[in-house]
């Protein structure tokens, strides 16, 4: 039985590797856009396009826009009306428009209450929720200071807030995204490779030839399974060298553990995408099915957009969701150092997954038609 | 006698549709047996039954002496098979094809290495014998797809249009193979439907819309129906 | 003319015999745009919080009604010591944790400040950078409830333009349309074109007498008609389920759509075009565009905000410049005038992939 296993992966891999294209899309590629689109992925917002519109010109007020633009995330320009402020923000050129009463400055040094107002465009709604957040707390640190100047007291008395970042103290997208997009990069190889296999075969007619033959369909299976989960280590591991020596994303945690991890992971999208291949007759139809299925694991997966927002029946949809636990996982593992009892929940359920999705591959295989 | 095929009344029905409609014969052991039709007559279906990968709706049949329904493992190590569909890897060289289907018919390297040795030797294959086998023309492709269906030596070998497609002088050449297998002690079961290559076989079955019309050697199909070749008996037959 | 017909028709056929793929391509936007219109949000709520209080007082079970009412958080936990939470950050099951002092009650109201810590897992620092500023608000307000001084003299009135209730909708439905005329544009026909290659039928069109660029156009048509629409699918959904407002013009973004989709088409067909089979286009479609164009089109992440060479990348992926053009149309209501710009790029890029193809044809059949 292991001999015509064994045969089977070394035509695999044979076939693998002559296709020289094809190697250099399944080792380069990843690695191209792991190292450019780590860079991508950053919620920060910066460079902000604000244009004030200041009817003041007080000293305070310029005193305000200083302090905006002491804090790195605006881009300050003038403009004089708020209409051809809201003209800019129509042709993308303004992000935000902050306009300043007339007696501004008047006001604040007499102690009455003052009103400034922002303009946000919000077609991206995280970016102008981010920006709105920016500006409230430049402005109210603003007030508290002119408060303290005008009663004298040195602190106002009330609850300080000592915040600490556990586990990435710089707050470095980078290091939270790498292993995330590695994650993804993964992913997607094994699916898209072994929902094309099987299927191919029946494509060139090949297929045909195996049926006759005494082999298994377990045999066939596993045969067919084996190589693409040593491709997928090695570009594991090529996208963790990458992680550690360039992006010093750290390793806290047992790399034993992220080993055995994506093993179990790498069977579970490899019976998945045998199971794709084994429905379907032709290889674009796999590959659309595949891609249909990727597209939802990735924005579903809590990678670009929080689990914990998303409505009740949608969190229970991504708890089918295979990269969500990877994620999990490979993030815990990492960065927060987390043993294998801290990962036994993730760990069961993919080994759950993967048995049931290649026990369906095996038995939707038909050596025997009708 | 040694019969290497034996079928009763066997037949494969899609709803109303009999694809093959109880078909009864024997092969012998070292024999060429024609199954001759036209397209679509049921000549594929009722291989695939034989060779174990479509399932009979009623009616049974032995192949080297095993089962065609309840034995399909066992018996696929005596069967060899060449389908209507080209049936290499375009993206392994001769060898590694070999190497696989003699791999994964359980041969050990050694024998695998004999086997193809003997076999490039006989072809003449020399100097092909690394190259891809895209890149080898289609009357070659045959050949070695006729030579690597055989390689774990099957008790018999199952030859689904072998020839449609090929230059009558390749025809020719791979006639001669044929011969050269039976001589080994190899039954060939060929299904055709050019009716000229029905003179290179021992025994010929017709097959006319899921049965079988007329069945014996050539001389005793044309007198029978009274014909000089066997287009004129399938054109009889099949009005 | 007729021949060419005849030819297209043959391509509709190939199309809707398969059945399977057909219902894939219909259906597919149709889940994936209600599924991420309704599911996929960028706002932060619900943030998973433990809470260690060592004050266990009035005042601070007041501070944590605050804290757990406002909707952004949620009490998984009550711990008794410190050491607890590292454990929970380590099993994943909390994103934040508070400890209130002993001394929490006392100094209220006195000119002495409490010190609350809050531990953020800034493992995910967008998560840990809007909770913590979340937690921060709502202890301002809360401590200036406390105090007497509640004199802030400046308000802040803030405007959301375009988009006033903030939905994350607006982005994805003309994302997730991007994605989807992307992949069936270029993926399907870099996959029909490649396969034709592949089995050799290429060939005999090749020898028929209709011109190479009558066979390349007659096998996009098809694409062109799904993919548009699919668009109109998407858009109606947009309208009718999630509320997008339709500001500009409607022939214009109709004619938006279409650039798109021929510059998609014809970067599937340069796709086909170097690929010697199936499985290499579809590698080159899948993988070569998915993620870069998921993250590089300001899709999710804005592009601004990336590093300065990211951004001059990110200007030759065409889906930013759609992106761009429909959010335009649809929610500001301007017109050719503001966006020509965008629309010069896409109708330049297409004509780029168009001169490529033929280029590389010509040379495959020398």
């Amino acid at each position: 039985m292991f001999r015509k296993i064994r045969h089977i992966i070394e035509k695999e891999f044979k076939q693998i590797f002559r296709n020289k294209t094809m190697v250099g899309l399944i080792f380069g590629m990843p690695v191209l856009q792991l190292f450019i689109l780590s860079y991508a992925a950053d919620f920060e917002v910066k460079n902000i396009n604000i244009f004030i519109q200041d009817n003041d010109k007080s000293p305070t007020s310029t005193e305000l826009i200083q302090k905006i633009s002491s804090s790195d995330y605006f881009d300050i320009k003038d403009v004089d009306t708020y209409k051809n402020g809201l003209s800019l923000v129509e042709k993308n050129k303004a992000d935000v428009i902050l306009s300043i009463p007339q007696d501004f400055g008047k006001k604040i040094n007499t102690g009455n209450k003052t009103t400034i107002a922002i303009t946000l465009d919000a077609i991206n709604g995280s970016k102008a929720g981010v920006t709105q957040n920016y500006l409230q707390n430049i402005i109210l640190q603003f007030s508290k200071e002119k408060l303290n100047e005008k009663i004298k007291i040195d602190v106002i008395p009330g609850i300080d807030l000592i915040n600490r970042n556990w586990y990435n103290p710089t707050l470095d997208y980078k290091v939270f995204m790498v292993p995330g997009i590695l994650v993804l990069l993964i992913t997607m190889i094994s699916l898209f490779l072994s929902s094309m296999n099987i299927v191919r075969e029946k494509e060139v007619g090949t297929i045909e030839q195996l049926n006759v033959t005494p082999i298994k369909k377990g045999e066939f299976i596993i045969g067919k399974l084996l190589p693409f989960v040593v491709l997928g280590i090695a570009e594991f591991t090529i996208g963790l060298l990458i992680a550690t020596l360039w992006f010093h994303t750290p390793i806290e945690g047992s790399l034993l553990l992220l080993y055995i991890f994506t093993i179990v992971y790498l069977t579970l999208i490899l019976g998945m995408g045998m199971f794709i291949s084994t429905f379907t007759d032709t290889q674009q139809q796999a590959m659309f099915i595949a891609w249909f299925f990727s597209v939802i694991f990735i924005l579903m997966s809590g990678l670009f957009t929080p689990i914990e927002s998303m409505p009740d029946w949608a969190q229970i949809v991504s708890d089918f969701n295979p990269i969500k636990y990877y994620v999990d996982v490979m993030r815990l593992v990492m960065l927060k150092g987390s043993s294998f009892a801290n990962v036994s929940y993730q760990f069961i359920i993919i080994v759950i997954y993967s048995i049931v999705l290649n026990a369906l591959a095996v038995l939707n295989y038909r050596k025997t038609s009708g | 006698m040694n019969k290497v095929i034996e079928v009763e009344n066997l037949t494969r029905a899609y709803g109303d549709f009999k694809a093959v409609d109880n078909i009864s014969f024997d092969v012998k052991k070292g024999e060429i047996f024609g199954f001759l039709g036209a397209n679509g007559a049921g000549k594929t279906t009722a291989m695939k039954m034989l060779t174990g990968i479509l399932e009979p709706t009623s009616g049974k049949g032995k192949v080297a002496g095993f089962d065609i329904k309840t034995q399909r493992n066992q018996l696929k190590y005596k069967i060899g098979y060449m389908s209507q569909k080209f049936s290499l890897y375009e993206d392994l060289t001769l060898k590694e094809n070999v190497k696989f289907y003699g791999g994964i018919y359980g041969l050990d390297n050694k024998t695998i290495v004999e086997r193809t040795n003997l076999m490039i030797e006989r072809l003449g294959l020399e100097n092909i014998e690394d190259t891809l086998i895209s890149e080898i023309p289609l009357g070659w492709k045959q050949k070695i797809a006729f030579s690597v269906a055989t390689i774990h030596q099957p008790e018999i070998v199952f030859l689904d249009e072998p020839t449609s497609g090929v230059d009558p002088i390749t025809r020719r050449q791979f006639w001669d193979l044929i011969y050269q297998a039976t001589e080994e002690g190899i039954t060939v079961f060929v299904t055709t439907h050019y009716m000229d290559e029905a003179e290179y076989c021992d025994r010929i079955s017709m097959m006319v819309q899921g049965r079988i019309e007329a069945m014996g050697t050539l001389e005793e199909l044309l007198t029978k129906h009274n014909a000089k070749d066997m287009n004129e008996v399938f054109l009889k037959l099949a009005r | 003319m007729n021949t060419f017909l005849a030819f297209i028709r043959k391509e509709f056929k190939h199309i809707f015999r398969d059945k399977r793929t057909l219902i894939i391509l219909f259906g597919m936007p149709i889940v994936q745009v209600l599924l991420f219109g309704f599911a996929i949000t960028t706002e932060i709520k619900d943030g998973k919080m433990a809470i260690l209080d060592l004050a266990k007082n009035t005042e601070s079970q007041q501070y944590i009604n605050k804290i757990t009412s406002s909707g952004y958080f949620i009490l998984e936990e009550n711990l008794q010591n410190y050491s607890q939470i590292e454990e929970s950050f380590k099993k994943g099951t909390i994103k934040i944790a508070l400890v209130i002092p002993p001394t929490f009650a006392k100094d209220l109201g006195t000119s002495k400040s409490s010190a609350v810590q809050v531990i953020a897992d800034a493992s995910d620092p967008n998560m840990a950078n809007m909770l913590t500023g979340y937690l921060s608000g709502l202890t301002n307000s809360f401590a200036l409830e406390k105090s007497l001084i509640n004199k802030i003299p400046i308000n802040i009135e803030s405007k959301m333009l375009y988009n006033p209730e903030n939905k994350s909708v607006f982005m994805f439905v003309p994302g997730v349309m991007t994605i989807i005329l992307m992949l069936v544009s270029a993926m399907m026909t870099s996959i029909t074109v490649a396969k034709e290659k592949e089995i050799g039928t290429m060939e005999i069109l090749l020898v028929s007498p209709l011109k190479p660029g009558v066979i390349i156009i007659g096998k996009v048509i098809p694409y062109l008609a799904l993919s548009l629409f699919n668009a109109f699918t998407i858009l109606t959904l947009g309208f009718l389920v999630f509320g997008m407002p339709m500001e500009g013009s409607r022939i214009l973004l109709f004619l938006e759509i279409l650039l798109f989709i021929i510059s998609s088409l014809s970067l599937g067909i340069l796709i086909s075009t170097i690929s010697k089979t199936q499985q290499t286009a579809m590698m080159i479609s899948l993988m070569g565009l998915m993620l870069p164009t998921i993250l590089l089109s300001g899709f999710i992440f804005p592009v601004e905000s990336m590093p300065e060479i990211l951004q001059i990348i990110s200007n030759v992926i065409p889906a930013k410049w759609f992106i761009i053009i429909i959010k335009s149309i649809m929610l500001k209501g301007v017109g050719i005038g503001v966006l020509w710009k965008e629309t010069l790029i896409l109708l330049v890029t297409s004509l780029f992939f168009i001169v490529m193809s033929i280029k590389k044809f010509k040379i495959r059949l020398e």
